[in-house]
């Protein structure tokens, strides 16, 4: 399905890594692993579309995304190093306006969205008092509402707690059983059950 | 999967910036009270004889009215770039540049919309003649969204840079010209009592040319500034 072939990319003058070919397949997990500054978030980036590659091509469903577009980013949920919460508006809000932007979803599935990251008692409260985690949560709860194919994930698992780690990993493997696909770093150990999980590593 | 709808999409957009504006009102009144502050500044500065106030009306609101609109320009994406919404708008699966609009858009009625209400009253205070108060509130009308439109551009160019707001500046207010000119010399020509037609659709010309490329340009601009 997603398919990266030949990939390299240029931040500034320095070339962070070059050559790189991957594929993933419904039901599988992609951890990319390596030192910081190896050009983890920008290839991260790069997938998405945010950032350009130098070189090299990304594939969906066998198409350049670049070509697919709209369509191709219709399927795509990614949650950055930025959480994208606006402090003013609520939990509930945030997600609402997420969900707009992304594809309808129907109230229910935003308070069983908010249910699952456990931020039920917080959904009238502006998400400007949430703790660093709890934003972190909210931010993925937008995974669980999209309900989009493909997930890029940049350290999806900073500022939770351990309990937190478990519920997101849940979230994960039932993401992939459900045929979904994921691209992820993180530099802490968490468990999903499944075996396929693939891994590239960057080297500086 | 749902097919997500595009004027959802926009609609959201523009109600979530009106929200968050109406929660950080500050935000709002900042402009405002600048258009306030200069338009009365005037009168102390150069004295209060009428006839010269008169003569500098048109120029005067037409001027502090492009600088308030200025004010406000960095506000309209800096938030979201900090806090990765605009990310999630990048990513979106509808065309950036119709999202662009609608943020323009709601920068519009937070910014432009005020001053345009309360331009008659400072306008009395300027003594300008009530003929020309409908010169005033129509070039306004028709100019304060295309300095909205303009400045998206400028916006979304200086975007993340440090300076931006003096940058901004810079590589905005020669493109506001144009508006400036037939903006108050459409005020100018209804007070000496002369047909404005002219000017006003000059401005309204302004206005569907900046609505066609502007927000093509700011999202291309965007998407630079996120890379």
């Amino acid at each position: 399905m997603l398919e990266v072939v030949n990939l390299a990319c240029v931040r500034g003058d320095r070339p962070l890594f070059s050559d790189l070919s991957f594929a993933l397949k419904p039901g599988e997990l992609l951890h990319v692993v390596g030192a910081n500054g190896t050009g983890k978030t920008t290839l991260l980036r790069t997938l998405c579309g945010l950032t350009r590659q130098a070189a090299g091509e990304i594939r969906w469903r066998g198409a350049e995304t670049r070509a697919l577009g709209d369509e191709f980013r219709n399927e795509l949920a990614y949650v950055g190093h930025l959480n994208g919460i606006q402090g003013e508006l609520t939990p509930a809000e945030n997600l609402r306006a997420a969900a707009g932007l992304a594809g309808a979803a129907d109230p229910e599935r935003i308070d069983a969205a908010l249910e699952t990251v456990r931020l039920s008692p917080y959904r009238g409260f502006p998400a400007k008092i949430l703790s660093q985690g709890q934003k972190r949560r909210l931010a993925l709860a937008r995974l669980v509402l999209l309900r989009k194919p493909l997930w890029i994930l940049d350290e999806p698992f900073s500022a939770l707690d351990v309990a937190s780690v478990t519920l997101m990993t849940q979230a994960l493997t039932g993401h992939l059983a459900d045929g979904g696909m994921v691209v992820l770093t993180s530099h802490q150990d968490f468990e999903v059950e499944i075996k396929n999980v693939t891994y590239v590593r960057l080297d500086a | 999967m749902t097919s997500p709808s595009l004027l959802a999409a926009t609609a959201n957009v523009l109600r979530r910036d009106l929200t968050v504006a109406w929660r950080r009102s500050a935000d709002v009144l900042t402009p405002l009270v600048f258009f306030a502050i200069v338009t009365s500044l005037f009168p102390l500065g150069v004295g209060p004889e009428p006839s010269l106030l008169r003569t500098l009306a048109p120029g005067v609101l037409w001027v502090a009215a492009l600088l308030s609109v200025m004010l406000a320009l960095n506000r309209m994406f800096a938030n979201d770039y900090a806090d990765g919404t605009l990310e999630l708008l990048a990513l979106s699966p509808h065309p950036l540049s119709l999202l662009v609009l609608s943020k323009v858009a709601a920068h519009w009625v937070l910014t432009g919309l005020p001053l345009v209400l309360i331009s008659p009253l400072l306008a009395v205070q300027l003594n300008l003649p009530s003929e020309a108060m409908g010169a005033l509130l129509l070039s306004l009308l028709l100019g304060t969204p295309v300095l909205s439109l303009i400045g998206a551009v400028g916006a979304a160019l200086t975007l993340g840079l440090r300076g931006g707001g003096v940058l901004v500046s810079l590589l905005v207010l020669p493109l506001y010209t144009p508006v400036l000119i037939f903006g108050a010399g459409s005020v100018a020509q209804a007070a000496a009592g002369a047909e404005i037609e002219a000017y006003i659709s000059l401005l309204a010309a302004f206005l569907a040319l900046t609505l066609t490329f502007a927000p093509w340009a700011a999202a291309a601009a965007l998407r630079v500034s996120l890379d």
